[in-house]
């Protein structure tokens, strides 16, 4: 079963007058274990296929199944829980809470879910996450006292910590020296190959598309290539 | 999202910027310390003075007969002569809001010593009692007369400061005897000063002597009034009052009795005056009162009663009313400086809020619903208000007894008042911190992770 399915996904933005149509009729499919990069220029609609693909928007039109539920017309609070259960974000400038430890940025996520997790085994998944990234010694400390290679893995611990099928990560290397940002790389590689877990990498640099296996390439507010698995190879052929 | 989480995520919070939330609830502190401070040492004056208008009698009840009306002429207040000692002993028995009271007769006459002679403006007979009704315990020199001497109607008396003044002069009065319409009475004790009462009469120029002595050994006025009326009363000796007195007069022969037109000497009293416990239970004793006499004096219901009641009511109602405006004052002010703290808090929850809009974007963004943030914020706006009344507790009560340590002012610890500083802090904090918490709540997560 495909984990994502777009149908003709339409997005309009009304600003008093005028209509600004932004995305306009996409479709796409995103199969389980899969590790995508989705391209294009600023200003092609890619941050709002993100925001939409990541249930932080609603779409105007077109269907929206993801992991086997329609969800383009479900509530604010039901698109929360799929964001809370089902998604883990990492962003370009990492998001952590400022003057707070380590450990609390990476369960924070925790307390939006846990009805049935208790506060040590709350801090034990969050321990757990961040021994994954290779960061136990440093869980006590604050964002402030760490590199920026060390608060990308603290947020993409976060992201992990309750177990989601996908991960977006929205230009998780635009802050971060060519070194650093080869080590996150590897690390969602290693994430997608060991784990299977599907990851969404959002950019517009080459260089980092280069280590999905799929590239979609977005183009004002079209796909101009790469929306389905089984055409990747007849792509190629054609370009 | 469970309480304990969302409490500690709140601490959390407070804690990234310690000295802006100390500052924040900073107005709450002062707030709250001014008034559970005002509260206490407010509590505390005004039960010294209440008490100290206890002392001028403000919880005192008289009970006087009621008039009697002879061939259409009324006779005036206190012509009646129902009230009896028996009324007086009742009322001490049967009334639990009252403290103490005395049967009181009045007299008026000259009293001589030696060569010198003085009209006191009253003359009281009555009990031991009395000096406690009119909280008069401590006396100048000597003591008090005893029931005993009551019993048996000794020829005793205290004299107020102004008597023992002008006629010892400076001497010791205990053990004198002054005459009193040619009674010799022997001076066992001089009252304390008292000074003027509210009425600006002289409380010291009084002579107190036994009831029964001025009753039936001074004759005055009133006894030979009084013959005319018909008792059922009557007695000529004290065994129906106090059983083991001894008789006033010798037993008389049948012939004696038969020759002899007999002065009949009633029992009753002019006043019967009362104590309450406090100011607060004077109406209730006055109830009890009215209830035990009328039950004790037969009176039907629906007949008038035939005593009359009095108290400081215009007193206690002045007490009252001052107390009263100082108490809304001070909630007055309470209210400004909590207000204040409150609009304090808002502003920063507002500032606050602006400035962690990513931070709300990402909670929203791994799955915080609105009502997450809603509550979050609004349990950190009363968290914070509840530190600030917590702390405005300890520094109002500590202040309030450095009041007392160090001005001897007198304070009282006020539970009702740390109760409602806890509730209002509470109230400010959900109150000021609703509309800031409701903004954030209200925020598109898209925005709010973009906000720079």
């Amino acid at each position: 079963m495909k984990l994502i399915e777009l149908r003709d996904i339409c997005k309009t933005y009304y600003m008093g007058e005028i209509t600004v149509p932004v995305l306009k009729g996409i479709s796409l499919e995103v199969e389980r274990g899969e590790m995508i990069a989705l391209m294009g220029a600023s200003g092609s609609g890619k941050s709002t296929l993100m925001n939409i693909l990541g249930c932080l928007d609603r779409p105007s039109s077109g269907e929206f199944w993801f992991d086997g539920e329609e969800i383009s017309k479900i509530s604010n609070d039901a698109r929360a829980r799929i964001r809370n259960r089902k998604i883990g974000f990492v962003f370009q400038n990492f998001n952590l809470l400022a003057r707070t430890s380590a450990l609390d940025n990476v369960i924070m996520p925790l307390s939006y879910t846990a009805d049935h997790l208790n506060e040590r085994e709350m801090r034990k998944r969050g321990i757990d996450a961040l021994r994954r990234l290779g960061l136990e010694d440093r869980m006590h400390h604050e964002p402030a006292k760490l590199s920026g290679g060390q608060q990308q893995r603290v947020a993409i611990a976060r992201a992990l910590v309750n177990k989601p099928p996908v991960i977006f990560a929205d230009e998780p290397t635009g802050n971060l020296d060519s070194h650093t940002s080869d080590e996150v790389l590897r690390l969602f590689q290693e994430l997608n190959e060991k784990e299977g877990m599907t990851i969404i990498l959002v950019t517009h640099s080459e260089e980092v598309a280069s280590h999905a296996k799929r590239s979609i390439h977005i183009h004002d507010g079209q796909i101009l290539a790469g929306a389905f698995t089984h055409l990747k190879e007849v792509e190629r052929g054609v370009a | 999202m469970k309480a304990r989480r969302t409490l500690l995520t709140a601490f959390l919070a407070i804690r990234r910027n310690p000295l802006r939330s100390l500052l924040t609830t900073f107005g709450i502190v002062i707030g709250v310390a001014a008034v559970i401070a005002m509260m206490e040492i407010g509590n505390g004056s005004s039960s010294a003075i209440a008490k100290s208008f206890e002392s001028m009698g403000a919880n005192t009840i008289m009970v006087m007969p009621a008039s009697t009306t002879n061939s259409g002429i009324s006779q005036g207040t206190g012509s009646s002569m129902k009230l009896s000692p028996g009324d007086c002993d009742a009322i001490i028995k049967e009334c639990p809001a009252v403290a103490a009271a005395a049967p009181v007769v009045r007299g008026r006459a000259q009293i001589i010593y030696g060569g010198k002679n003085w009209s006191p403006s009253y003359i009281y007979g009555s009990t031991p009692d009395f000096l406690k009704v009119r909280e008069w315990s401590e006396l100048e020199e000597g003591e008090c007369f005893t029931d005993k001497d009551v019993m048996n109607s000794n020829k005793v008396c205290l004299l107020g400061k102004t008597i023992a003044n002008e006629l010892f002069e400076g001497e010791s009065a205990i053990g004198k005897e002054i005459r009193v319409k040619n009674v010799t009475f022997r001076v066992v004790g001089v009252l304390k000063k008292k000074g003027a009462n509210m009425m600006g009469m002289d409380q010291d120029d009084v002579l107190l002597v036994p009831w029964t002595t001025l009753k039936y050994r001074v004759s005055g006025s009133k006894l030979s009034t009084s013959a005319s009326e018909s008792s059922s009363s009557s007695t000529n000796s004290l065994s129906s009052i106090y059983p083991d007195a001894s008789s006033l007069y010798p037993e008389k022969s049948s012939t004696q009795s038969a020759d002899t037109l007999l002065f009949v000497r009633f029992a009753n009293v002019d006043e019967i005056t009362v104590a309450a416990k406090s100011q607060e239970d004077v109406s209730e004793a006055i109830k009890e009162i009215k209830g035990v006499l009328r039950e004790r004096h037969r009176i039907k219901n629906g007949n008038e009663d035939d005593f009359s009641i009095r108290d400081m009511a215009e007193i206690i109602r002045t007490l009252s009313a001052t107390t009263g405006l100082i108490k809304n004052l001070l909630l007055c002010v309470a209210m400004i400086s909590l207000f204040v703290g409150g609009v304090g808090i808002m502003n920063i929850m507002l500032v606050s809020v602006t400035e962690r809009t990513r931070e709300i974007g990402l909670r929203m963004a791994v799955g915080a619903r609105s009502s997450d943030i809603l509550r979050q914020f609004l349990t950190e706006a009363v968290t914070l208000c509840l530190v600030g009344g917590a702390i405005g507790i300890t520094l109002g009560h500590g202040s309030s007894y450095l009041v007392n340590f160090v001005l001897n002012w007198p304070v009282e610890t006020s539970p009702g008042a740390i109760i409602a500083a806890i509730l209002v802090s509470t109230g400010v904090g959900v109150i000021f911190g609703f509309y800031p918490a409701w903004k954030a709540s209200k925020l598109d997560p898209i925005e709010a992770l973009r906000y720079e």
